[in-house]
């Protein structure tokens, strides 16, 4: 959950695992960190409370039909799309970092382009692309000179292959990111030993760059396996039997809540014990990223030949992961406005999407931040936990998370009501409960693992010395927050805020359940067109989507490398931060 | 970064009024929580509104309605809860979040196999569960459910997930008929003649049909009327037009398995006056007929005209086992489904 958030900021080593021990009167910021910790997990607690509701007579079937099916599938898919996403998240980081071919400086943003694209509709476009009336096979049968798709077909794309395919492409990002990060903050230094010892440009990868690198894979594989876990739309399209399809259909077809329930629970209980491994394995190499650099490795200029495959591995991803879902929804969104013209609401929905998910990024980055800060002030067992406490609702489906929700914040409204009815005789009917605050409450709940964690990452890198000169120059808590903290932290701040806006924007299940009336999002509204089964009229509302989703996007790979860095191979953004505040 | 705050910062100031408050009861409003996409109903709130002056808002909610229902309590703004499938309904009824509904009008026009006990819930259209039969290569007419299972099928038939609600909701009628054991084999037989992997949508079936991947398959009435009308674009009239629609029946002759679109009044609703007015409305010769031309289903009201498309499949017989008895079998249908790998 909280590797989530590393993804911006890999870890550099702490500079010196300081042992400023809690000042006085540092009393309020734990009293504040432990409330947001406790919101965040309100809902998770409910669930735990519905689940107990529950017989535990459905484990025996479960047991029986379900479950050996649905682990030994979530299983495969996620060692696959890891593997897919690892391969192509590193190969294209370390193509873009290490070498000079044309398209470099495009590829280096436009690989981020699928972060854009809601995994569902990324396999409603393929599924229809690459139907066998569609324009794929049409083309093929076209050359082959086939008439009929009775005599000729490929396979069909439904099943695990093709899903492992697509959550490939949709997730890569995650990976690529965080290595992309890595390989930039290596020291040339390391590269350069290697390559006078008689290293190629494949053994420097293999030996060198890849093992040095293996941290921030593996949180960039972890967010993607988090991801992959949690989706539910895109699973199900493709007929794969997931775990969390298997909680949906014990809650919906049993209509039994506490069945599904439990089984989240029992997830949410795995994914824990993994991410513990996962952030134990990464004690264990922290040495890793040891080096302290001082000169950027300088990208090899590929020879023609080469340069040429380099520009086929890094399109191929963007192609196949943005192009022809993005080109899909044009050609659709072109077709519905000579038909009908153009949905009357949609500019509304987008600015209802626009400003949920801005207010809900201000909200919880807010929240993140306070977290964050007193986990650093304060270096206990304790605050740090509460950080990893808050971001639990990111391991948990959507769909369950929102019904989790649900129950505290009407008990709220409802105690409120019935207090204010006794005392005063006023009825205040339901305050949050059906209002935009549910749903801002949602998000944060629901992303407050990129937040907190992507400025706890952040903040690893501020050496704990310029806290202890500027309380010694007499600057307080806020104040050194204010001052010190908050302009060294803005590359880590500005990109994880950039992601809990794309995917407060993306974000579906909660925002189904948690609305007011009359209320309407870009992706509620497509969901609508989708579960009458037709997608396509909700092509120009999905295209919305993807090009709101694009600006966070180009803005989040511009701010992580500036081009005057590029230009003159010189310092990187995160080597400004620590030097500027390192005296030179 | 300061750009974007300043700017969240204006959007705040905008969204306060979205933010403070749900929308409080009052009198001239009618609450609509609903599991119907908004599209379809809402040109009929909008033609409501004008005739009552009743200003009718709506939520769609998909899964979780009930929760939200329920977690809301006596406080709940929901006058009017709208849903698609006999489960759904059903479930309404046992969260216990529904009251009895007191319109004479339903009681006259709905059937009584198509109410809840005690009026709980009511139809409001129905859709039966067809089969669509490729027009070139399939001779035969008329056809069962249980023949679906039949291995001359091999190869050739076509469906969508077998947990999904429509699928769940035949296979409960199928245990009400002939019970689990019958009903396992049957689905058996049904897998073992899939042509695909159960997946997809109901339409999918006609295009895949067209595409030559199967010969028949099981869909909702509807999506004929959808695809034939031509509004869902070119191709769409194409795949309606590769097939044919016979109207299936149990072995035992009693009818095709349909399924409702179904009302339910809430328990604490704040309007029930306006709620049992716009039921009224929905069950009248206007909205009835709105249903029947904009998403092709089968007005539940006897006298109201079916749409030219889908009376072209034949006069429906709808089977007369009560949907609630039938709602019953909805867990062992999910059962079997997994028992049998029918998605796998």
């Amino acid at each position: 959950m909280v590797a989530r958030a590393n993804a911006m900021a890999i870890t550099l080593p702490s500079l010196s695992r300081s042992r400023l021990r809690a000042a006085p009167r540092l009393s309020g910021w734990i009293i504040a960190s432990g409330a947001i910790a406790c919101l965040i997990a309100a809902p998770i607690v409910t669930l735990a409370w519905i689940a107990a509701q529950g017989s535990g007579d459905l484990w025996p079937q479960l047991i029986a039909y379900v479950l050996p099916r649905a682990i030994r599938d979530t299983t495969i898919l996620l060692a696959g799309v890891g593997t897919l996403t690892a391969v192509i998240g590193v190969g294209t980081a370390w193509l873009v970092t290490a070498y000079r071919f044309p398209g470099r400086g495009l590829f280096d943003w436009a690989l981020l382009l699928p972060l854009a694209v809601p995994t569902y509709i990324l396999a409603y476009a393929y599924l229809d692309l690459l139907h066998p009336l569609g324009p794929v096979q049409g083309l093929i049968r076209a050359m082959l000179g086939i008439e009929s798709p009775v005599d000729f077909r490929l396979p069909d794309i439904r099943g695990m292959a093709g899903c492992i395919f697509l959550f490939g492409l949709a997730f890569y990002p995650y990976v690529y990111l965080t290595a992309r990060a890595m390989f930039l903050m290596q020291s040339a230094c390391v590269i350069e030993v290697a390559r006078t010892l008689g290293c190629g440009g494949a053994g420097a990868f293999f030996r060198v760059a890849l093992p040095l690198a293996r941290p921030a894979v593996a949180v960039g594989v972890s967010l993607v396996l988090m991801e992959t876990l949690n989706d539910l739309g895109a699973s199900d399209l493709l007929g794969v039997q997931t775990l969390t399809v298997s909680i949906y259909s014990t809650w919906v077809n049993r209509s039994n809540l506490p069945g599904a329930a439990q089984i989240a629970l029992v997830m949410l209980a795995v994914v824990i014990g993994l991410v513990i491994l996962e952030r134990a394995a990464r004690r264990r190499q922290a040495y890793a990223a040891q080096a302290q650099r001082s000169r950027k490795t300088d990208p090899v200029r590929l020879t023609p030949g080469h340069a040429a495959l380099a520009v086929v591995a890094c399109a191929l991803p963007i192609l196949l992961g943005f192009a022809a879902p993005a080109g899909y929804l044009l050609r659709e969104t072109f077709r519905r406005a000579q038909m009908n013209g153009f949905p009357p609401d949609v500019m509304q929905m987008a600015g209802n999407t626009m400003m949920f998910a801005a207010i809900a990024t201000v909200i919880t980055m807010g929240l993140g931040l306070l977290l964050a800060h007193t986990s650093r002030l304060v270096r206990r067992p304790l605050t740090r936990g509460l950080v990893q406490l808050s971001s639990i609702g990111y391991a948990v489906p959507g769909t369950v998370l929102a019904v989790g929700l649900l129950v505290p914040l009407a008990n709220l409204d409802n105690s409120i009501d019935a207090f204010m009815r006794s005392h005063f005789g006023v009825a205040t009917g339901l305050l949050i409960s059906g209002s935009g605050a549910a749903l801002i409450y949602a998000y944060a709940v629901r992303f407050m693992a990129i937040s907190a964690g992507g400025i706890e990452a952040g903040f690893a890198k501020v050496p704990m010395s310029l806290d202890w000169a500027a309380r010694n120059l007499g600057e307080t808590a806020a104040g050194t927050a204010r001052r010190i903290h908050l302009p060294l932290l803005r590359p880590a701040i500005g990109a994880a805020a950039l992601l809990v806006f794309v995917d407060c924007m993306k974000e579906l299940p909660a925002t189904l359940l948690l609305r007011p009336f009359n209320f309407e999002t870009l992706s509620t509204y497509v969901y609508a067109e989708a579960s009458r089964g037709t997608y396509e009229n909700g092509a120009f509302a999905a295209l919305l989507i993807v090009a709101a989703g694009l600006f966070p996007v180009v803005l989040m790979a511009r701010m992580s490398r500036p081009p005057a860095a590029e230009a003159f191979g010189g310092e990187e953004p995160d080597d400004q931060v620590v030097s500027s505040a390192r005296p030179r | 970064m300061a750009r974007m705050l300043s700017l969240s910062a204006l959007f705040a100031v905008g969204a306060t009024a979205a933010l403070t408050g749900s929308a409080a009861a009052q009198s001239g409003e009618v609450n609509i929580y609903t599991t119907r996409e908004p599209g379809l109903i809402q040109p009929l709130l909008d033609e409501f509104s004008k005739e009552t002056n009743i200003k009718a808002n709506a939520i769609f909610v998909k899964e979780g309605l009930v929760e939200r229902v329920r977690a809301e309590g006596a406080n709940s703004p929901a006058d009017l809860l709208l849903v698609v499938d006999i489960g759904n309904a059903t479930d309404l009824v046992a969260a216990g979040v529904t009251q009895p509904i007191t319109s004479k009008l339903v009681e006259e026009t709905v059937p009584a196999n198509l109410r809840g006990t005690e009026n709980q819930w009511t139809a409001l259209t129905t859709r039966a569960r067809v089969i669509y039969a490729s027009k070139d290569r399939v001779a035969e007419k008329a056809m069962t459910y249980e023949e679906l299972a039949d291995p001359k099928w091999k190869g050739k038939l076509c469906i969508r997930s077998g947990k999904h609600p429509y699928n769940t909701a035949l296979i409960a009628a199928f245990i009400a008929k002939h019970g689990e054991a019958k009903t396992e084999e049957w689905l058996k037989g049904v897998k073992a003649n899939l042509a695909r992997k159960a997946g997809g949508g109901d339409r999918d079936v006609a295009r895949d049909v067209l595409a030559g991947i199967c010969d028949v398959g099981v869909a909702n009435s509807y999506y004929v009327g959808l695809m034939r009308s031509g509004k869902g674009g070119d191709e769409q009239v194409k795949w309606g037009e590769a097939i044919k629609v016979i109207l299936p029946t149990f072995s035992d002759n009693a009818g095709s398995h349909v399924n409702v679109s179904a009302a339910a009044i809430a328990k604490n609703a704040p309007n029930k006056e306006n709620a049992v007015k716009l039921l009224d409305f929905m069950l009248g010769h206007e909205a009835q007929d709105l249903y029947a031309k904009a998403n092709f289903e089968y007005p539940v009201a006897a006298d109201a005209p079916v749409d030219p498309i889908i009376a072209s499949f034949g006069k429906l017989k709808a089977d007369s086992v009560p949907l609630d008895e039938i709602s019953k079998h909805r867990k062992a249908a999910a059962d079997l489904v997994d028992k049998v790998g029918f998605d796998n």
